[in-house]
């Protein structure tokens, strides 16, 4: 039973990590329909933004205080990826709105692999896996034999805030109506006098912002980040955000924690599990598309042809 | 029904996307030249010169090419240059597959340093020897490379004629481990390998060895080669209470291993193959590193007295990055060749298969002492020379702590 929970605490926080990561591929798909596989690498790049801005920008007598040098990373993580993901949209995929859905994927593609590869090119020592700093607090506690990090709870914690936030920014701002608006019908939206090139810039920024922020966490959590770190994270998120009905948040969110919480128990409880743990998270999603084609929660989004 | 089509073509797409993790290529030019001589003959090379394993490819480029500088200069070779062609092979086997098919069609090519990784090598080993073109590896440690599938059963048979390798290999690496584990008090190990043909390879053959001395495998755990988050797999392991763990991969997976070991309250020592002897590992590792373990090949470079002059010529030639674990080893495996090649090329004007084949015999006969010590080849291709260092992480360095034969 202890390592029941072990397990599951450890599943808790990687479903958070992909439930946040997820949330910026299920808001775009809800808005434009659009598969975005290069969401994984604006993961990436908040991470390195982080990193950057700690290693070059933060004077050497505040790394050690995390009070300061998390907000830091953070910002300049979410800087970064927001920049980048706006160019993405700008540049990539807008010039492509009225195409057939299959070119903005294919160009969603390519855009990943410049992503990555301009990293790996680009960033000083970035073709080696690069050492991420302790950002989060140390330390650890025990409660009925399940030793739980200090820092996993901030990731779990922050993680949860956001999400919360995010569903009370689309269901009560302004502009969140507008993004909802525009997700169910963008022509009569346009007309009815909604900016729709502003609300899809929006969705791209917050998502990226997400997405950044996980990138930062995930790196001060294990302690290293490499060009190529998004590519499994986003099909990872991906594959959440199927789970759990694309285009609905709330369904994101328990798709990446049932991603999660299956990866490590098959790690747990079946043989040979640690090594075909990616296995297993795909047979769920296979199962649930078998049963229930539009995933989880995907009811909202089922009833638009 | 829009978006259901679209999910029907975007899954097999994101499903198939992970089957080709790693895909692409990288061409990289790289040195060699110079020196007098009519004709040209091409060594090629086969390892990683960027990704993650990079800082090990790039010492054995740079090894290869003093070696091929320092011939040339001396005019080893009678009316002949030597050429160094180093390609890519990002550590991926399939690319590995697509480099050697470029090097063996090459009419110049009579021999191949690489590769770094056993699987790349398992990949180019049936092309490099359809063109009777010499390979030998610095680094390669898996044993079914030169003694075929069933050697654990005893049954040994030398695939490929024209492969040799101037590293010793897992089937001794492991059990050395497994005996220094043993050795030191620690009776109780957690073994974890990525799956690959060195991880999986060395893991098993420790394990073997360390039954056998009367120590417990409490857990065989496997990760994916690219996995970052090792939560699951420690939380695991951390019940059995294991003295140690022991991993079969690299540096990449292995010094987040052990942070997060650490991290997780396993607070023992990791302890691992000569795919982990890199500096990079301690810095990923962090300072809780201290204690970790690896054996690797040879006696230390920076402590042979045969090395000296290697080492010194190294660091005059200014090459950006280190000679790394497998320099010394790539320098003496280029030195090999090109003396086989100045036994056979003189007299000739052209390379042809009787020259290749020729080539391939002179490096078998091979009886020399190189930078690493004595070299010579064994019916299997493997290096006669059996010598292994255990290194320990002493103040965030690798600091040898026993060189012996097993």
């Amino acid at each position: 039973m202890t390592q029941f929970l072990q397990q599951l605490s450890n599943g808790l926080v990687l479903g958070a990590m992909y439930g946040l990561i997820a949330l910026g591929y299920t808001m775009v798909y809800g808005i434009i329909q659009l598969i975005n596989f290069a969401h994984g690498d604006i993961f990436m790049l908040g991470a390195f933004g982080g990193l950057f801005a700690y290693n070059h920008w933060l004077p050497s007598s505040m790394q050690g205080h995390i009070l300061i040098a998390l907000p830091v990373c953070l910002i300049f993580g979410i800087a970064w990826s927001v920049l980048s993901a706006v160019i993405m949209e700008r540049v990539a995929y807008r010039p492509l709105r009225n195409a057939p859905r299959l070119a903005p994927l294919i160009t969603a593609i390519g855009v990943s692999a410049v992503i990555e590869e301009g990293t790996r090119l680009w960033y000083p020592g970035a073709k080696q896996p690069l050492d991420f700093p302790q950002l989060l607090p140390n330390g650890a506690f025990t409660v009925g034999g399940v030793r739980i990090t200090w820092a996993n709870v901030t990731v779990v914690v922050v993680a949860i805030v956001l999400m919360i936030a995010l569903q009370t920014f689309v269901l009560k701002s302004s502009t969140g109506r507008a993004m909802r608006a525009t997700a169910q019908d963008p022509d009569t939206a346009q007309l009815m006098g909604v900016d729709t090139n502003r609300v899809i810039v929006t969705t791209f920024a917050l998502g990226a912002a997400l997405a950044a922020v996980a990138g930062v966490l995930q790196g001060a959590r294990l302690g290293t980040v490499r060009f190529d770190d998004g590519f499994v994270a986003g099909l990872k998120a991906f594959t959440a955000a199927v789970l759990g009905g694309i285009g609905n948040i709330t369904g994101c969110v328990a798709g990446g924690f049932i991603i999660g919480i299956v990866e490590v128990m098959a790690i747990q409880y079946l043989p040979r599990g640690s090594g075909f743990k990616d296995l297993w998270a795909f047979v769920v999603l296979i199962l649930v598309l078998v049963f229930k084609p539009t995933g989880l929660f995907g009811e909202e989004v089922a009833t638009r042809a | 029904m829009r978006h259901r089509n679209l999910i029907r073509v975007a899954v097999p797409i994101a499903v198939g996307a992970v089957a080709l993790t790693g895909c692409g290529s990288n061409s990289s030019g790289g040195g060699g030249g110079g020196g007098g001589g009519g004709h040209t003959v091409v060594i090629g090379m086969s390892a990683p010169l960027t990704g993650p394993l990079s800082a090990l490819g790039l010492g054995m480029k740079n090894s290869v090419d003093l070696a091929v500088k320092q011939a040339n200069a001396a005019n080893k070779i009678d009316g002949w240059t030597i050429k160094f062609e180093p390609k890519d092979d990002q550590a991926d086997a399939n690319v590995g597959g697509q480099v050697a098919a470029a090097l063996s069609s090459e009419s110049d090519v009579v021999g191949i340093v690489g590769t770094l990784n056993s699987s790349v090598a398992q990949q180019e080993q049936q092309a490099f020897n359809d063109a009777n073109i010499v390979m030998i590896s610095p680094a390669n440690t898996g044993v079914e490379l030169t003694q075929g599938p069933d050697y654990a059963s005893g049954k040994k048979t030398r695939p490929y004629a024209s492969y040799f390798r101037v590293s010793t290999t897992d089937a001794i690496q492991g059990p050395f481990a497994a005996k220094y584990l043993y050795e030191s008090g620690i009776k109780s190990v957690a073994t974890v390998n990525d799956q690959k043909t060195y991880g999986a390879g060395l893991v098993a053959e420790f394990e073997k060895e360390f039954k056998k001395e009367g120590g417990k495998i409490t857990s065989h755990q496997t990760i994916n080669p690219g996995d970052k988050d090792f939560s699951g797999v420690i939380s695991k392991i951390k019940p059995t209470n294991p003295g140690a763990v022991y991993y079969g991969g690299e540096y990449p997976e292995a010094g987040p291993l052990s942070k997060q070991m650490k991290a997780g309250g396993l607070n023992v020592p990791l302890m691992g193959g000569d795919g982990i002897y890199d500096p990079t590992f301690i810095q990923l590792a962090g300072s809780k590193s201290n204690g970790d373990l690896a054996t690797s090949v040879g006696a230390p470079t920076d402590q042979l007295d045969t090395a000296k002059q290697f080492v010194q010529d190294y660091n005059a030639a200014g090459y950006k990055d280190s000679y790394s674990a497998y320099g010394a080893y790539s320098y003496d495996a280029a030195n090999v060749l090109i003396d086989a090649m100045a036994k056979v090329l003189p007299g000739k004007d052209s390379i042809d298969d009787s020259v290749r084949q020729a080539i391939v015999a002179a490096v078998g006969e091979t009886d020399t002492t190189g930078v690493t010590g004595h070299i010579s080849f064994d019916q299997y291709g493997d290096t006669t020379n059996k010598v292994l260092t255990v290194y320990k992480v002493t103040a965030g360095e690798w600091k040898p702590v026993k060189t012996d034969t097993f």
